[in-house]
């Protein structure tokens, strides 16, 4: 079982980033508004902190720089969608090819450029722990960041006034904009928040997961993030999860191979979204389930003048 | 799709505006990964850049980047044909197929696919022999290893990348026949994160050495922070893994880009299969790193020179398979055409060829 450890250590890393994204998205999906743009607003994160890093030197301007560089992209949607009623898919994946191209064209001098990745940080006392103590209590920030970042969506989505609003918001912008919140201006801010967590993400990959910058190194994790709330069908708890289960998928199987299991390796790796159309076959073949949780404006625009 | 899409249309409109001039000789590249991967498709367009060096107002060249092996391919390649270019150059094997379509309908275009097999009277298929670089590097890690296991990070199971792993284990086990080579599968040419996932996989299973068949530096950088060695892929990736590159296998297109591109202005090209190595100047190894001593360095140097006298080939029998059974005889070598199917394993590879 020496393997044990080194495997769950991985494991976190590979996580990392799709709990971020996905944990974004989620939170603009939960106030009715699809942004296919993850992937877009994630590259723009990792090249920008990028950056900011390599000028300043600082791991703090970095992760800063991402959450803005993710949240600039976002802002960008949320005009176009809220503000222009543009609709949400094509202009998701328009910002997710705009990022794609915008990053190379930002990152051309920074390639070759390499980074020794954020300071893990050790928890007092935690951290002696054997055997768990180095698993989970020695880690970069950005690690610690993002488990909290799930308690505190978690909280706020199910024991604050403003998450109730969000979700209202989400489920029917029509009574909730009778009641008399705004609907624009609360949507402008969630989205703006899955942008300020795709850049997080972002961050992750370029400062820590592998730190440097190579053009498209999200590799399609946005995607995957995407997947992943549908996955999750809009929970935060079952995120985590499925984050760690999409992360533990990849990199046990990686383990699987060099230990001569004879998987095929292109089986375990459309795993993840095999596991995903299961769930949306499974949830919508049960409407009233469905319908718990998925936001139910989830795409659609809206016109107050309406 | 939508982005390729984008990328043609601009390129059919930039190319509509640009061209016409009757001297001019138009080049189009395609490649399946970004030319900012530092890696293979970098290597790719420096050859690009080369030719515009060379042949600067008589060239015009364009490229497409990313492009995936598949249906997506084939429209490119049609485009970048129907909008007037007189040699295009498709760089990755998926482009095969593709490739060999819409040469039947543009028969007055020239195309040369990268590392493929077939061709036609308007198709080339050139390709360069890593394995020789290959070689050179199972010896490098055959000296290095302590732990005896080394692991290797492979993209697809094609006989190009199986070629790779039989030629760095075979070279692996002349110098050192106690080491092993894990290989770990990454579907992927092109993805860091997983690349860097496996090489971590790997050091973790007790490799001390790296190597990889994915473009991307990760798996050295990887290398360089877990304290083990790794070799350069594609490109000399020195500046991420100062300490742990050993050397590189470096793909220098630019000669023959040159030379092809000057037989379409000449009038004198033909459809013709070229595979080059070493001695063309088509591979070159990367300087040592630091840590290679100087005893090993001789070695590799005689390795790398006698492959390029003609004296060693890579493929030398005797040769077991992965069962122990021979199948190469002592004094014979496997031919090029089997080399180009290769699909099986040689002794001291374990796992098994994903099906």
């Amino acid at each position: 079982m020496d393997l044990f450890i080194p495997a769950l250590l991985t494991i976190i890393t590979a996580a990392t980033p799709l709990l971020f994204a996905a944990l974004g998205e989620m939170v603009t999906e939960k106030s009715g508004v699809l942004n296919l743009g993850v992937e877009g607003m994630m590259v723009m994160g990792a090249i920008v902190g990028f950056v900011a890093e390599y000028y300043s030197g600082s791991a703090t301007m970095a992760i800063v720089a991402s959450i803005l560089a993710g949240a600039a992209m976002a802002a960008i949607f949320a005009l176009l969608v809220l503000e222009f009623h543009a609709s949400q898919v094509p202009t998701g994946l328009a910002l997710t090819i705009f990022g794609i191209g915008l990053s190379a064209l930002v990152g051309q001098s920074m390639i070759g450029i390499a980074y020794e990745g954020l300071p893990k940080i050790s928890i007092p006392v935690l951290s002696s722990i054997p055997v768990i103590g180095p698993l989970l209590f020695q880690q970069d920030f950005l690690v610690y960041l993002s488990i909290v970042m799930v308690a505190a969506i978690h909280y706020f989505l199910n024991k604050t006034r403003a998450g109730l609003i969000l979700r209202a918001v989400g489920d029917s912008h029509d009574a909730a904009h009778a009641m008399g919140y705004s609907v624009v201006k609360i949507r402008f801010m969630a989205i703006l928040f899955g942008g300020a967590m795709a850049g997080l993400s972002g961050a992750y990959l370029s400062l820590a997961y592998s730190p440097m910058w190579i053009e498209q190194m999200t590799a399609g994790r946005g995607w995957i993030a995407l997947a992943l709330v549908v996955f999750a069908c809009w929970r935060t708890l079952r995120v985590l999860l499925g984050a760690y289960l999409f992360g533990g998928i990849s990199i046990l199987q990686l383990h699987a191979q060099a230990l001569g299991i004879g998987i095929p390796s292109q089986v375990m790796s459309m795993l993840p979204y095999l596991a995903t159309i299961f769930v949306l076959v499974i949830i919508s073949r049960d409407v009233s389930k469905i319908k718990l949780n998925a936001p139910a404006s989830l795409g659609r625009a809206f016109h107050p003048s309406r | 799709m939508l982005k390729k899409t984008l990328l043609s249309l601009i390129l059919a409109a930039g190319v509509a505006v640009a061209g016409n001039a009757a001297a001019v000789t138009k080049v189009a590249f395609v490649y399946v990964g970004p030319i900012g991967d530092h890696g293979y498709s970098y290597q790719h367009d420096q050859g690009r850049l080369a030719v515009e060096k060379e042949f600067g107002d008589k060239v015009k060249t364009s490229y497409v980047e990313s492009v995936p092996e598949g249906a997506d391919a084939e429209r490119v390649i049609r485009q970048l044909a129907a909008s007037g270019n007189d040699i295009i150059f498709t760089t990755s094997f998926g482009f095969m197929n593709p490739t060999l379509k819409v040469a039947k309908s543009f028969p007055k275009v020239k195309f040369e696919h990268a590392t493929g097999y077939k061709r036609a009277k308007n198709v080339s298929t050139y390709s360069a022999r890593f394995y020789e670089g290959r070689t050179v590097l199972g010896t490098i890690a055959g000296k290095m290893t302590k732990s005896n296991v080394v692991g290797y990070i492979a993209s697809f199971p094609i006989p190009e990348v199986i070629r790779g792993i039989d030629a760095f284990t075979l070279a692996l086990r002349k110098v050192n026949p106690q080491a092993i080579v894990k290989v770990v599968w990454v579907n992927s040419w092109f993805d860091p994160g997983k690349e860097g996932d496996a090489a971590k996989t790997l050091i973790d299973q007790g490799a001390d050495i790296i190597t990889q068949h994915t473009d991307s530096p990760a798996p050295l950088q990887v290398a360089e922070s877990r304290g083990v060695y790794g070799f350069g892929q594609a490109s000399d990736m020195k500046s991420y893994a100062p300490k742990a590159q050993l050397t590189a296998i470096v793909d220098d297109w630019n000669y023959y880009y040159i030379e092809r591109v000057k037989a379409v202005m000449d009038g004198t090209w033909k459809s013709t299969d070229s595979w080059y190595g070493l001695k063309q100047g088509m591979v070159e190894m990367a300087p040592y790193g630091d840590a290679v001593p100087a005893d090993v360095r001789k070695l590799a140097d005689e390795v790398k020179q006698s492959i390029i006298d003609g004296k060693l080939h890579p493929f030398q029998g005797p040769i077991k398979d992965q069962k122990g059974k021979l199948v190469v005889k002592a004094g014979e070598v496997v031919s090029d055409k089997e080399l180009l199917g290769l699909n099986w394993y040689v002794e001291g590879v374990e796992g098994s060829i994903p099906k």
